[in-house]
């Protein structure tokens, strides 16, 4: 059995990770299946995006010919602003920023960079959270926040045409006009885009009734990488050969750039109903919320906050009156159409959280109530970010019966490495949230912080989850894919997105680490 | 040679038949032995066709190899407290929800056909009415494995509801009639098992019933299922619009008057419990009492037109059996007919916007029209492309689309 130790990190990143591989494929299936496919492709080099270099000025005078003078931004100031998205420890500034005003100078744009050969990152409104829409300094980051009109509304059909760059709430208000409204909810849904929602499969705490982005994607126009326009999926949802839109939704750019999108909408629910239980301990908290889903009930959402959380909101200006000796808040959501069957759900729910071993149990029903049991958590972000200059936010996701055992095990990682972590996350989907308070300027701290994420996104993936349910991989967290996936996987991905991508132009160096190596696996993270 | 290196492979027993022609048809044990199977055929430039029970898609692809998944059936794992089951896929749909009533669960998929096995579901990506309130095919799988054509064993997703670690290569291979591997196992979502199980059946003509559908539509009432049938589309009053309500007690009584209220000029007549699953695995047995079936997609508010386009081009003496998914747009057509008709429908649908899938067919109607085709610009040649990641040899026999 061969080992070897690999170094392998992200592009700019701060510290690097050691990943022990070790070669676990049955002897007789490496013989079988031998690497030759992808020693077929050509090797990709992420040190050609990583040479300092500028844009040529022939390609910005050319872009400058396509979208105007003022939509070109190359001096400091600008790059600067558009250095960071959510991911507050990295930070890289782009060879320049473009913000096209139509879906046809997109494509022109597109097509001047291909003629450069110059990579391209698409950002909306760059509240994403792994890194994703930063642009490296021989990129060109495309800004599609002026794609930001809402072309159709059709009620009949349940169906909206958006450009990318629609905020995510503004969609909903248009379409609650008509008793509908898009469902996918992420925290950031008043300024992040649609577009950036597809980029990375956003999800959201009403996504355990209503889905995800991907379930409610239905078509989208692309401009690849080389210019060329696609449009995938119908407006009717029915595919149109394989899945394409499920494929391109969530692949955090590396296909191409949406320039329209048709969603679907959902009718609103008039009745709605917000219980807030208490609970003594984590691991009771945990156990109650795998009771509430096997109850057959399926709430709209279904929240939990940590005792770290809940002193973090109740210290700060956004308290809302949550008891700090407990351990674990829930707050779950029923919503419907009809009176009757809500407050029947509603009462299961109110039961099966006392006799789950809540301590107190309050339930909202008009929608005064129900901001104020909801108040702290939707602060939860904004109130943690204050305790320290820079906040990182984890995402990981696990089988909900895992929920006791893995909180339990975040606690112990939060003690090891003497760290302060409050989990906030959305319980009835597993998809954990530890947010790791933190001065990045402290190296010492921040090589603590990688530690720790690290050792929680190993544990995540021993329990049965993985690294990301509604963040992404991004740059973040490249380095921590071949513990989810095999390199026979990895290579496969890699193949696919070259069929979209094949000079891996589009957002280079995310989504898929490059180096790949048929035959091993990660066993252990240093 | 093919035999003998078959047998060497999955031993004598996984050898099931070999015909006049050589043909041999095998039933591998297990992943492994399935791509080294698939690793020898790619090695050897074998043609090679994955098959189920046969129950949906008729057996009749020409191939030098036959591989079957009617060995690799049972469910690994259920774990009801995550609502997650791992099934192999040769097992009979049947038989999984068997498995998941045994723990308060079931699995939202009412495929048509009967007898169906797990992968003939998830390859050919068939939903049935379920997909009405569940959602299609994909979104009931989180994870799978594939073995590709040339034996890579490909995993992705997984049992967790939700997860965005990776390019979404499942969705990819559900619906993909096998034409980029052979899907082995996969981890299906699981739902509580409802309370209150109600039919709603009320029969007469085809406007009256879309209109009582459409009202229902309106009133922000979404049902399990909401299909437009009809046994014979000759016959303009044998239409029926049949609604599944499921749920709690109260709330499927709240959808019923919901309902009611909505369409207050349609009479329905209820099957409860055993009596309307029966009716809908009637329903979905008669999809297969012709030849053919296509899948067509359209607006719901164009469904009067896509149902008149399917009539009138493929029309036939012998009737069709229509089954239409109202909210969704889509309707599902079984009938006897030509390939030139169904060329000419999709060709005519696709300036409708409107995407036409062949379900099912004998291989020489396959063969000729493709699965799906007149695709869009670019489409095809993407479509083309990641074939060839997965099956650089075109060694799959799977008529994928009709440019290719």
């Amino acid at each position: 059995m061969k080992s070897r130790a690999l170094l392998c990190a992200p592009a700019n990143a701060s510290c690097y990770t050691r990943l022990v591989f070790r070669c676990t494929t049955p002897s007789h299936i490496r013989t079988a299946v031998p690497p030759y496919r992808l020693s077929a492709l050509p090797p990709y080099r992420p040190t050609a995006h990583l040479t300092p270099m500028t844009i040529p000025s022939a390609a910005l005078n050319a872009l400058q010919d396509i979208v105007g003078e003022n939509w070109v931004r190359t001096g400091r100031a600008d790059l600067e602003t558009y250095a960071s998205d959510g991911l507050p420890t990295h930070h890289w500034n782009p060879g320049a920023v473009v913000l096209p005003g139509s879906r046809d100078e997109v494509v022109q744009v597109a097509k001047v960079l291909s003629r450069f050969g110059i990579p391209v990152v698409a950002r909306g409104a760059g509240t994403g959270l792994s890194g994703g829409a930063l642009a490296a300094e021989q990129s060109v980051l495309l800004v599609l926040t002026r794609l930001n009109r809402i072309l159709e509304i059709d009620p009949a059909n349940r169906i909206a045409v958006v450009e990318p760059g629609v905020v995510n709430v503004q969609l909903t208000a248009e379409a609650e006009k008509y008793g509908l409204h898009y469902a996918p909810d992420p925290a950031s849904q008043a300024v992040c885009t649609i577009g950036g929602n597809v980029a990375e499969n956003a999800g959201g705490p009403h996504c355990l009734k209503y889905g995800v982005t991907t379930d409610h994607v239905l078509s989208v126009d692309v401009v690849l990488p080389d210019g060329d326009e696609v449009t995938l999926g119908t407006t009717s949802g029915e595919p149109w050969g394989p899945d394409l839109v499920g494929l391109f939704v969530g692949s955090e750019g590396a296909f191409g750039i949406a320039t329209r999108i048709t969603v679907r909408l959902t009718p609103s629910a008039p009745i709605v109903r917000t219980v807030l239980a208490v609970f003594p301990s984590m691991r009771v908290a945990g156990q109650a919320v795998t009771d509430v889903i096997a109850s057959g009930v399926v709430p709209a959402a279904l929240e939990m906050m940590d005792k770290n959380c809940i002193a973090a909101v109740e210290a700060s200006s956004y308290g809302a009156g949550y008891p700090q000796d407990a351990a674990a808040v829930l707050i779950v959501e029923i919503d419907g159409r009809d009176e009757e069957p809500v407050d029947d759900d509603t009462r299961k729910v109110e039961e099966i959280l006392r006799e789950s071993g809540a301590t107190d149990v309050q339930t909202g029903s008009d929608p005064e109530q129900r901001a104020r049991l909801w108040q702290g958590r939707k602060k939860a972000f904004g109130a943690m970010g204050r305790i320290s200059p820079d906040l990182r936010i984890q995402d990981a996701v696990v089988p909900r019966s895992a929920l006791p055992d893995i909180l339990e095990h975040v606690d112990a990682i939060a003690e090891k490495y003497d760290l302060s972590i409050c989990n906030v996350f959305h319980a009835g989907d597993g998809n954990l949230h530890p947010n790791i308070n933190l001065d990045s300027r402290d190296r010492e701290q921040a090589e603590r912080v990688e530690r720790a994420s690290a050792e929680i996104m190993k544990a995540c993936i021993e329990a049965g989850g993985t690294i990301s349910g509604e963040h992404g991989v991004g740059t973040e967290k490249l380095h921590l894919m071949p513990l989810v996936f095999d390199s026979t996987t990895l290579g496969v991905l890699t193949e696919v997105r070259r069929v979209f991508d094949p000079e891996e132009r589009s957002n280079p160096g995310k989504a898929v680490p490059a180096h790949t190596d048929p035959g091993c696996e990660v066993l252990e993270v240093d | 040679m093919i035999e003998q290196r078959v047998q060497s492979i999955c031993g004598k027993e996984g050898v099931i038949d070999v015909d006049a022609h050589g043909c041999v048809e095998v039933a591998p044990h297990s992943e492994e032995e399935c791509a080294l199977l698939l690793s020898a055929a790619y090695d050897e430039g074998w043609s090679v066709r994955l098959c189920g029970k046969g129950g949906w898609i008729p057996l009749d692809a020409p191939a030098q190899l036959v591989l079957s998944t009617r060995r690799l059936s049972g469910v690994s794992d259920l774990n009801p407290a995550d609502m997650v089951m791992t099934a192999r896929v040769g097992s009979p749909i049947d038989e999984l929800q068997t498995a998941a009533a045994k723990e308060g669960t079931w699995i939202a998929l009412d495929p048509p056909g009967a007898s169906r096995s797990l992968g003939s579901i998830l390859a050919t990506g068939t939903s049935g009415p379920l997909a009405t309130g569940f959602g299609a095919v994909r979104g009931r799988i989180l994870g799978l494995t594939f073995v590709a054509a040339d034996g890579r064993i490909v995993r992705v997703g997984g049992r967790v509801v939700k997860n965005v670690a990776g390019f979404d290569l499942k969705s990819l291979l559900v619906g993909s009639f096998g034409a980029f591997g052979l899907i082995t196992s996969a981890h299906v979502r699981l739902t509580a098992m409802p309370a209150a199980d109600v039919t709603l059946i009320a029969q007469g003509e085809r406007e009256n019933l879309l209109h009582g559908a459409r009202a229902i539509m309106s009133s922000g009432t979404t049902p399990a299922a909401m299909e437009l049938i009809t046994p014979d589309t000759h016959d303009l009053n044998a239409w029926t619009l049949s609604i599944r309500v499921v749920g709690s007690t109260a709330s499927a009584a709240a959808d019923r008057r919901n309902i009611s209220a909505a369409a207050s000029n349609i009479e329905f007549d209820a099957l409860d419990g055993d009596a309307g699953k029966q009716y809908w695995a009637s329903i979905s047995a008669a999809i297969t009492g012709y030849p053919i079936t296509v899948r067509m997609g359209s607006k719901q508010t164009d469904l009067e037109q896509a149902l008149d386009l399917l009539n009138d081009t493929l029309d036939e003496d012998e009737g069709a059996m229509a089954s239409v998914s109202v909210l969704n747009g889509v309707t599902r057509w079984s009938c006897e007919t030509s390939v030139a008709k169904l060329l000419n429908l999709r060709s005519l649908a696709a300036k409708q916007d409107w995407p036409v899938t062949l379900e099912r067919a004998p291989w020489d109607v396959r063969s000729s029209v493709g699965h799906y085709g007149a695709y869009r610009d670019g489409v095809g040649k993407l479509v083309a492309s990641l074939r060839g990641v997965f099956d650089d040899r075109d060694l799959l026999v799977v008529p994928l689309g009709d440019q290719e």
